[in-house]
């Protein structure tokens, strides 16, 4: 459109240079979002290429030669074994523990009008917005002064299960606000008591959002070193390993570690996505008519 | 029944606010009266409303504290000019690929964080070819980078980027095309389009991002643990060595009140600057 006001003997140059020029100018943005992209992903390849590096010294910063070894003892370290236990078994319990009392919280505030309902949920948005060391620092605080629990797997869970429940209820709320009630009013209809319904028909529906914040929690769980840093005493999980090794050199199988990790998350998430499309088709099972 | 009826909310809530209450709220109140306590390690800590423990907590840590929010500031705003094209190039452009780039942007969250963060000291270790091809175009003096503040800001950068795309992302998505070809009908330029309507509509995500970016940014001691030197440490370190190591703990008590303190005044001016900002863009482009 702009190459028309071009001056006329110049048309044929001038419209190949505008094309290059006006083609840059389309995709800039597009070659932008490659390079940010790059950006966000070329850390995690450093992460996995680095699994099969052979270092000289024993700091894996250089790439040196490629090796297997590392990923054939990969489980060989028994601190990082057990510290990777600890990890896992702290968010078993504490997923299991913060997706039952947050999806409690999340039917409360979506079902339900009642008096306080905006303390609630500024009480859940509130440690979202909390810087996590202030969040950590506070509850070593609280452990300090009462002198109990001793610090160790019970404040981490304690800890950690503190953090996870404002993230089950954001995630489970918005399944629940997307939820279609005349399925529950039709089971009703059909004789289904209240208990009945909830399990039956809203517990199938929202089993999705649930699944999906029970990711977040473990996910947000396996991961946390600052809180866990403030509140472990001496029990020692993945990321708190890594710190602790970070002075002497972390080992090379720490990075084949955080590459299953890596795999072990996206085949979970894959699983999540498929059971909320399975869940969506489920949902539009019903006659075009009854639709509001 | 009508009694129980309205008994249901409180009772699916208390689980979870008793949670929150006795586990977030309430340590609060012991970290500030730690804050006030006087006494060492050796002779134990008494409550005595000593407030001096502020000032003094200040003026000796006060280059660490400045810094945290010079590189939390930076990074949020080198993670906006990162983010917002890419944001809107998934909104907008993404097509086909638009999830396989949304699954990019959380992709880091599926490592771990330290190791991430380790990732990058190998990026910009001085061996590395980053590194010394920075040195050859003059933006790596010495080729050095590790241990410089520009380290530390790339790491809190990569590291909270995330949080920075997703919020102005779901704030591009919602809105309707329609308006923005409406915009240009009156318009004209695909610019002007952009500044009147695209911007401000998409203002609420901006604030979030910038808001998600900065807080924990403010806090973080991780990424100057790796990535900087004795001269750039931030508040997050100071208050982890204080609490962990030195066990002063009414000083780190007294500089934690003060970060989330100076995180919530930053904040909620910021929410009323940009707040009334993004309002009066939605009205705009209403009119």
């Amino acid at each position: 459109m702009e190459a028309t006001t071009a001056p006329a003997p110049y048309v044929r140059r001038e419209s190949l240079l505008r094309r290059a020029w006006n083609w840059l100018r389309e995709h800039a943005i597009n070659i932008y979002a490659g390079f940010a992209i790059a950006y966000l992903l070329i850390p995690i390849a450093v992460i996995i290429l680095f699994s099969f590096n052979d270092p000289a010294g024993k700091y894996n910063f250089t790439w040196v030669a490629f090796t297997l070894d590392h990923w054939k003892s990969v489980f060989s370290i028994s601190e990082l074994n057990s510290a990777l236990l600890t990890s896992l078994r702290l968010a078993l319990f504490a997923t299991v523990i913060a997706t039952a009392i947050g999806t409690l919280m999340a039917i409360a505030l979506v079902r339900h009008r009642f008096f306080g309902r905006r303390t609630a949920n500024f009480l859940i948005v509130v440690p979202m917005a909390t810087p996590e060391i202030v969040m950590g620092a506070s509850l070593l605080s609280f452990f300090l002064i009462l002198g109990t629990p001793t610090l160790g797997f019970s404040t981490l869970l304690i800890a950690h299960i503190m953090f996870c429940i404002s993230f089950v209820v954001v995630v489970v709320r918005s399944r629940l606000i997307g939820f279609d009630r005349s399925l529950e009013e039709a089971a009703q209809d059909l004789g289904a008591n209240a208990f009945q319904t909830f399990r039956l028909v809203t517990l199938p529906l929202i089993m999705p959002g649930i699944l999906a914040a029970a990711l977040l929690a473990f996910a947000l769980s396996v991961d946390d070193f600052v809180v866990s840093n403030f509140n472990s005493g001496t029990t020692v999980t993945f990321p708190l390993y890594i710190f602790g090794a970070a002075q002497r050199g972390i080992p090379v199988e720490v990075n084949a570690v955080a590459t299953i990790l890596f795999v072990g998350t996206l085949i979970a998430m894959g699983f999540t996505v498929l059971q909320q499309r399975r869940a969506e088709r489920l949902a539009a099972v019903r006659p075009p008519q009854e639709a509001p | 029944m009508a009694g129980r009826r309205r008994l249901t909310p409180y009772l699916l809530l208390f689980p979870g606010a008793a949670w929150l209450i006795v586990f977030f709220v309430v340590p609060m109140y012991y970290m500030a009266r730690l804050s006030l306590d006087s006494g060492t390690l050796e002779t134990g800590f008494r409550f005595t409303w000593q407030w001096s423990n502020y000032g003094d907590a200040l003026t000796l840590y006060q280059d660490p504290f400045i810094r945290a929010f010079e590189y939390a500031g930076a990074a949020t705003v080198i993670a906006l000019l990162i983010g917002y094209p890419l944001a809107y190039a998934i909104a907008f452009r993404g097509g086909k690929w638009k999830n396989a780039m949304l699954f990019a942007v959380i992709a880091p969250f599926f490592t771990t964080y330290l190791v991430r963060t380790i990732a990058w000291e190998t990026i910009l270790s001085d061996q590395s070819p980053v590194v010394s091809f920075l040195d050859s175009i003059g933006l790596a003096p010495g080729g050095h980078i590790l241990a410089t503040a520009s380290a530390v800001i790339a790491g809190i950068t990569y590291n909270f980027l995330p949080f920075m795309v997703l919020p102005i992302y779901a704030s591009l998505e919602r809105i309707d095309p329609r308006l923005i070809e409406a915009g240009k009908d009156l318009y004209a330029s695909s610019r002007a389009a952009f500044v009147r309507v695209t911007l401000p509509l998409s203002a609420p995500g901006i604030i979030a991002g910038t808001l998600l970016t900065f807080i924990p940014a403010a806090g973080d001691y991780v990424n100057a643990f790796f990535l900087g030197g004795t001269n750039n440490k931030m508040i997050g370190n100071v208050i982890q060595g204080l609490y962990l190591n030195v066990r002063d703990y009414p000083a780190a008590a007294a500089l934690s009140f003060v970060l989330m303190a100076v995180i919530m005044i930053v904040v909620f001016v910021y929410i009323r600057f940009a707040g009334s900002e993004s309002l009066m863009g939605e009205e705009g482009a209403r009119a």
